[in-house]
């Protein structure tokens, strides 16, 4: 893939962007030499990040998008954002700590904590679901 | 591209938790010229959908919802009207905070045409509305022309269906309530699909309960089209002999062709005529009216065929349905609980493409229907469908879903809870 590092006395900065990486498959280093102005070299830092933010956000965008619909599939029942109405005898996922979050959908998966229907349910998620879902709600602020 | 960053800078400041600008900015009751998203009905599927397509947007993608009622009245937990342990007023929900909280536009009215290529939506008052993306839940439609005499001895108010929760549900309480005690309710249930598949054997229970408490010398018959049970058979039947005895009868393959009003009797296909004091028929169904005289009903004139990952009518562009109407991948019911999940499915897929984003690639749906046997006692279905983008359906995860092992007073607290948390989500 295409690198715009232009060797000129031999000392560099690397700017690489690791999102940018992933989402287009393409690489960038801008390199520059320690003498160009220190002006112009945040002004190239600045232009590149904004650009590359803007493509760089898009995807973290529709990714949390689809993030927060995968996470709304437990709020049929576990209510909205995970905030049941009060008095429910199912509980609130806001705010549940992630690790905590994890074993408990494993233990109904595996059996180990016993159920109505969730040992049922959970069977029908994968790791990378689970971790989805476990993230959403422990970012969620009560 | 300006409309593109406008949302996506509108997301990125709303996940930070800034959602400043969904108080007051929308009137309720307003016709609009045009709506970015216009929503077809305001049950478990339309109203979802309208509150999350404006969540998921972080309030920037404006929604207008057409719906007749001035309240949401629930079909899950409306059989508890009829066997007498809940009121209307438990299964009714304002529709203010879909508007005050979630700015939904939502407007009283019918739609009566669609056109697809304009993409206009036009009212029975007489306006019409252009959208970006529509959203049609319409439910279901009764085909009461399919039982003959059923659609006069209908609008007269002597056999009523009470399959769309409202003024029947209580209108057929007061039939059981003033009927003598000695006398016979009759259900009758089409072939599957239908709506809510487990229904009518909930409510058969209820009304064999009720009868059980205050009118212990009357009946139920139940008269199904089907060759069996449709939904959690033998826990239903293990129930009914173990409490029902002498109360219950279960009579299956009983296809009614013709009710005669002046006699309160039923005509079948091949079995004898059946009398009852109660008459409760249940016709075939297909997709909500809207839907049909659309021709968006493209599977047998019956159901709705969609583009599953997305919810899109395979009939016509920037249509979604969901609901009721679709027509079914393999072992999806038609629930109010699905129908949440296809609004979430569709609400994340429309905002993904009015906000030029890839919509998600591998969404699934989950199902948990809950049945009451009595007043407490309760048995569930669940189960999970992933979408499969080879095959572009719905598969249930192999391994997962199930039913309950028995009736149990647990699974009826829960069962309780899912409806008031379902209801939030849905409208609050």
């Amino acid at each position: 893939m295409p690198s715009l590092g232009i060797p000129r006395d031999g000392i560099y900065f690397f700017v690489d962007i690791f999102m940018l990486t992933d989402l287009f498959n393409l690489s960038y280093e801008v390199n520059m030499k320690t003498t160009s102005s220190r002006v112009a070299r945040l002004c190239v830092t600045a232009a590149m990040t904004a650009s590359i933010g803007t493509a760089a956000n898009a995807q973290q965008t529709a990714t949390q998008l689809h993030n927060r619909a995968t996470a709304a599939m437990c709020a049929n029942c576990h209510g909205t954002d995970g905030r049941t109405i009060e008095g429910s005898a199912i509980p609130s996922l806001v705010g549940m700590p992630k690790d905590y979050m994890v074993l408990q959908i494993n233990a109904f998966k595996n059996g180990s904590r016993p159920a109505t229907v969730m040992h049922q349910i959970t069977k029908g998620l994968t790791d990378a679901q689970i971790d989805t879902i476990s993230n959403y709600y422990a970012a969620t602020k009560r | 591209m300006k409309r593109r960053s406008f949302v996506q800078a509108s997301m990125a400041l709303g996940s930070l938790g800034t959602l400043g600008s969904m108080v007051g900015c929308t009137s309720v009751g307003r016709v609009p010229e045009k709506a970015r998203v216009v929503v077809i009905g305001g049950g478990y599927g339309g109203a979802t959908a309208a509150k999350y397509v404006r969540m998921l947007s972080n309030y920037k993608i404006d929604v207008t919802m057409i719906e007749p009622n001035g309240e949401f009245v629930s079909c899950p937990i409306s059989n508890l009207v009829i066997g007498g342990s809940k009121t209307m007023a438990d299964i009714t929900t304002p529709y203010d905070k879909l508007s005050g909280k979630h700015g939904v536009n939502i407007v009283r009215d019918y739609v009566v045409s669609i056109d697809a290529a304009k993409k206009t939506v036009t009212l029975a008052s007489g306006p019409s509305i252009r959208y970006d993306k529509l959203i049609m839940s319409p439910g279901i439609d009764l085909m009461f022309n399919t039982v003959e005499g059923l659609k006069e001895a209908n609008a007269s108010g002597q056999i009523l269906q009470a399959w769309k929760a409202g003024p029947e549900t209580l209108a057929l309480r007061k039939q059981l309530e003033s009927m003598d005690n000695g006398g016979v309710y009759a259900i009758t249930i089409p072939e599957a699909p239908y709506r809510c598949p487990p229904g009518p054997y909930e409510r058969a229970s209820q009304v064999a309960h009720y009868f059980k408490q205050h009118k212990p010398k009357s009946k139920v018959l139940i008269l199904d089209a089907n060759q069996d049970v449709t939904s959690k058979g033998p826990l239903f039947k293990k129930f009914w002999a173990d409490n029902y005895k002498g109360i219950l009868e279960y009579m299956p393959q009983h296809k009614v062709m013709a009710v005669d009003a002046k006699t309160n009797t039923l005509k079948f296909d091949v079995q004898n005529d059946v009398k009852a004091n109660v008459l409760n028929v249940l016709p075939a169904m297909r997709a909500g009216g809207i839907a049909v005289q659309s021709n968006l009903a493209n599977v047998n004139a019956r159901w709705c065929g969609v583009h599953y990952q997305t919810f899109e009518s395979t009939q016509a562009k920037d249509i979604h349905v969901i609901g009721d109407s679709i027509l079914l991948a393999p072992l999806m019911p038609k629930s109010g609980h699905m129908a949440n999940s296809h609004a979430k499915v569709t609400a994340s897929a429309i905002v993904a493409q009015l906000s030029d984003m890839p919509v998600n690639p591998s969404p699934f749906l989950s199902n948990t229907c809950y049945s009451f046997l009595n007043d407490k006692m309760v048995v569930h279905v669940a189960s999970v469908h992933q979408y499969d983008d080879k095959d572009k359906t719905y598969k249930t995860v192999p391994g997962s879903g199930g039913v309950s092992s028995v009736p149990n007073e647990l699974e009826g607290i829960y069962a309780w809870n899912w409806a008031q948390n379902i209801w939030a989500d849905t409208l609050m």
